[in-house]
Formats: C-alpha cells, structure tokens, sequence
C-alpha cells in the first residue's frame, strides 16, 4: 500500500516537474521526423536499392524500423535516468527524503515504490512510441513488423532495466554522477552490440565473443538486440543479412535464457540497491 | 555526563544508552546516556559539530548508531514500531515545490497510516498559523511558512515524540514566538519533544531540561534553574546600584538591614542568578 502511495507521488512529482512535457516535446520531433524520413524512404526504395535477392520494402521497413527501436531505447533511457537519477542520494541531499523515509513505510518499500512508478512509466511510454513507429512505418509503406508484441515487451524490459540501475545508481552516486554513469552504460551497451555487427562482418569471433559477453553482463542491450531480430524473424536470405547490418547494432536471437536473466538481473539490481539503501545513513 | 539515569519504562519516550556514532575516523558521539519522558520537553544545545543532529538523526532511524542503545516509545530506533511514534523536522529539509501544504499534510497522513482525514489537516494548519495558506503551493510560500508546515507536517498522526532539529533557524522573531506557543500546546497535548536549537532564550523559556553537548557527550544536563547559579544580589539605593557578590536569596534580609542600618533608602532588590547562556559558555568553553 505504502508503496502504492510512493508510485504515485514519483508519478505526479514527474507529471508537475514537467519531465513529460519535454520527453513529449522530443518524441513529438522524434515522431515528425520519423514519419517524414519513413515516407521518402519508401517513395524512392525502388530506385535506389534493390541489390539482387534483397526485398525493398523488407529492407527499408526493417532498417528504419530499428532505427526507431534503437531512438525509443535512448528516449526510453532518457525518461528512466530523468525519474529515478536523483531518487535517493539527490533528494536526501535536497532534504525531501527525511521526511519520507523516517515514516513507518520502511526503505525497501520506499525503493520499491519509486521503482515501480519510474518502471510504469517508462514502459508504457516506450510501449507507445513503439507502437506509434509501426504504425507510421505500415502506413508509409505497407511493411509490418514478423512480430509486432514481443519486441515492444522486449524494448519495454530493456527500459526497466535502466530504471533499476539508475535506481541502484541513485543510491550511491549524486545525481549528476549517476545521470552520467547510466549514460555511460547505456554506451557501454550499444558499443558492445556495435563491436558485434563488426564482427559479423568481418568475421572475427573475437569481436563477437566480446559483444555477446558484453551484451549478456548488460542485458538491456541483449534485450534490445533480441527485439530487433523479431523485426525480421521471418526474412531469410540476403535480406535478412542486409538487415543484421543495422545501423545501430544488429538484431540477434539470445534464446529463452534471455528472459530469465533479465527477470534474475532485475532482482539483483534491485536487491543491492535496497541493501545498499538501507545501510546508508541519511 | 548522564543526563538522567536512564531506565526503558512505559513512560520513557526516549532513551539512549551508552550511544557512539563514528564517521570514519570521526567520533561523533561518545557514549550518550539521555532519557526523556513522556510529555517532556528537552533541549539539546552545543555549538556546530557537537553531534545533536546526528543524535536526533539515530532517533529517527536516519542515522545507524554504532555502538548503544537508543529506544523511541518501547522501540528499537528506525524499527517501524518506533518511526510510527515519531514527528520529525530536520534541520535542513524541503517539501517538493508543487506540492500545496494540503497535499503535503495528505501525503504524510498515508505515509504514517493516519485516519485524521480532512479535519486533522484543517487542525494541524491551524495550529501553525496556515490555514489560509492551505492551498497554497509550497514553492510560493516564504521560508517561514514552510517551516512552520514542517512542524505541522512532523505533527500528523499524532505522535508521541517529537523531534525538532533548529525548527525556528529560519524564523524571524514573531514565528519564534508563534513556534513557542506550538509547543507549549504540544507539550499541553502529553507529546515529548527533543528539541535541537541553537537560540538560548528560547530553550530557557520552553524546555523542561536541558542538556548540553560537546564533541559528542553530554557536559551538563539538568532542568534550567538547576543549572542556573545564584550570581549575587544587587540593591538599589539613594547612591545607586551595588552588586553583593556570592551571597544568596537567604542573605537579602539581612543585607537590606546592614544597609538600611546604614542610613541608606532602598528602592529596590533584585536576586542574580546566572542565564543559559552563562551555563552554556561555561559547559562548552567561550571559543566554542
């Protein structure tokens, strides 16, 4: 209950801070931009590609399609970091945690509500700029995506994530410190999948060794890189290889591991951030 | 330095025993041994640094002691049973800007599983002095105000014990006195208080006892006149005031005699005890 209560006071703290007014601001441009890249994309497709046994529409929806994925990720990541960066250390800093947390609600449960606010949030945004972007993308040039749920469930877990390790972040680091951490983890996180693509193009098992570790030890990226490849579950040939060529990191199947990881590295993050928490003096 | 022996009873609402507080290399508190009473009101004195905050912040389950024991109403300090007895306003503390006093006071009430509903705000806000100010966000309120819904905000659920870090730094001197007058009325209502301030007067005028702290231990404690000494007498007569130091209340008698005797008229007599802050000063040295 008292959880529910700390959801919603972080849910209206960001409503009347006016974080959603720029995150709408940017995914208003976001979104123009994108219908307007979309449309000429498609218009001049059959022209300018078509390399022999390569699908125009295949390729243009898929590429454009993962480049939406990979700016709602950042959007998403911008969202989370905005919400939780200052949650603990910051606010305690600011004199706005005391009074809460000396309350009989307990720290955990005040952890817990903050997480659980942010993670709504930032899922169901993502889950609607997703949607937004396959909508745009069908109607400009008649291209679905093979799976259309899962990748945004994917896309939506991988923002979560962030959440959680801003949270955690929160707890240790001022706010400018963890803003900065997340976002260098966040590009730890796309340099590893764009060591990948390398990889597969140049065929060093090097690379890709250090990109799947990469991407296992930060599985927001390996949710991320799953998610685009059910964009495209069903192309095969050189189609599909010319979309593995993705413009920011190519899709690539983690297997049913991937979930449960995911769900065991959220409980992780999660739980250090309520041990680290609850030993730290306020 | 005890304060008072401490013993845990049904009517302790806080007792510390033998409490140390280290940061790192820094001893912040030395074995405090403090109790207080239930309806009590205590002040806590001692320069920047003495370690006050961080004895109200253990209270408050803020702080993890590291050594001691601290009991809030029958409670382990920072359990939920004891944070559910306490108010809290910390020295340096901010309610989020959008929020109006209402909101902050309903926010708090569900927080501390309070059933007060609109009549405990409408009380609370009354008792500070804001109840027009009631739908007012905080952002657009002067520091003073928000202070004062600081207090009122420490004050909802009905608390058994206060803690109050500086509540009137922020004040000018009418919002002294209106913070007076709360906590009289607190005091009135059987809620113990522990009251962090650096204003002397204002400890002298409503606290029950006093106790003094310096580089983490207690240097003097006791009720003011207590601490307060006998400073002299001084007699005002047809050739002005003298002072007779180191004699007492008792002695007045005979010393008007002695001068009456004199040939001298007296027009007045007035008994000198030594202030607060002469006890303060020196408890904690005239540098500190």
């Amino acid at each position: 209950m008292h959880a529910v209560t700390i959801a919603a006071y972080a849910l209206r703290e960001s409503l009347r801070r006016r974080v959603f007014a720029v995150v709408a601001l940017l995914t208003l441009t976001f979104l123009f931009l994108y219908r307007l890249g979309v449309r000429k994309a498609f218009e001049e497709a059959e022209s300018a590609f078509p390399p022999v046994g390569v699908e125009p529409d295949e390729f243009v929806g898929a590429t454009l399609m993962g480049m939406a994925m990979f700016a709602i990720l950042f959007l998403g990541t911008v969202l989370a970091v905005f919400l939780t960066l200052g949650a603990v250390r910051g606010d305690a800093e600011r004199g706005l945690l005391q009074p809460l947390v000396v309350r009989p609600l307990g720290r955990t449960t005040f952890l817990l509500g903050r997480f659980l606010g942010a993670a709504g949030v930032c899922a169901v945004y993502v889950a609607l700029v997703y949607a937004a972007a396959v909508l745009l993308t069908g109607d400009a040039g008649g291209w679905w995506p093979d799976r259309i749920i899962a990748p945004a469930v994917e896309l939506a877990a991988a923002v979560v994530l962030l959440v959680a390790l801003s949270l955690l972040g929160s707890v240790f680091l001022s706010s400018t410190a963890n803003g900065i951490a997340v976002f260098m983890l966040f590009g730890a996180g796309l340099v590893g999948g764009l060591l990948g693509q390398i990889g597969e193009a140049v065929g060093s098992p090097t690379l890709l060794t250090v990109a799947e570790r990469t991407s296992w030890a930060l599985p927001f990226e390996a949710l991320y890189q799953d998610s685009l490849q059910r964009l495209t579950l069903e192309a095969g040939g050189v189609t599909r290889f010319a979309v593995e060529l993705g413009p920011f990191g190519g899709g690539q199947e983690f297997g049913s591991w991937l979930p449960i990881w995911a769900a065991a590295y959220l409980a992780g993050v999660l739980a250090l951030a309520a041990v680290g928490f609850a030993r730290r003096d306020l | 330095m005890a304060a008072r022996s401490p013993t845990t009873t049904n009517v302790t609402a806080f007792a510390a025993i033998g409490l140390q507080k280290r940061y790192g290399s820094i001893a912040a508190l030395r074995g405090i041994d403090l109790e207080l009473a239930e309806g009590e009101l205590l002040g806590l004195l001692g320069p920047n640094g003495a370690g006050k905050s961080t004895l109200v912040k253990i209270g408050c389950g803020l702080v993890r002691p590291s050594a001691g024991t601290v009991v809030v109403c029958g409670a382990p300090a920072g359990s939920p049973a004891a944070r559910g007895a306490i108010g809290y306003l910390a020295e340096l503390f901010r309610f989020p800007g959008w929020c109006t006093a209402d909101e902050v006071l309903s926010l708090h009430q569900r927080l501390a599983g309070s059933d007060g509903g609109e009549r405990e705000r409408a009380e609370l806000l009354d008792l500070v002095g804001l109840t027009e100010a009631r739908r007012r966000k905080v952002e657009a309120m002067s520091k003073g105000m928000q202070q004062r819904l600081g207090i009122a905000q420490a004050l909802v659920g009905a608390p058994r014990l206060l803690f109050l870090d500086e509540p009137t730094s922020a004040l000018d001197p009418a919002g002294r006195r209106a913070v007076r007058a709360i906590l009289e009325e607190v005091r009135g209502r059987g809620i113990a208080v522990l009251l962090n301030s650096h204003l002397l007067s204002e400890v002298e005028l409503v606290c029950d006892r006093v106790a003094i702290l310096l580089d983490g231990s207690i240097v003097a404690a006791g009720r003011p006149e207590e601490l307060m000494r006998p400073r002299g007498v001084e007699i005002e007569t047809g050739e002005g005031t003298r002072v007779f130091e180191g004699v007492a209340r008792e002695d007045v008698p005979r010393l008007v005699t002695e001068v009456v005797s004199a040939g001298k008229p007296v027009y007045s007599v007035r008994v000198l005890r030594s202030t607060l802050e002469d006890v303060y000063l020196d408890a904690v040295g005239e540098e500190a």
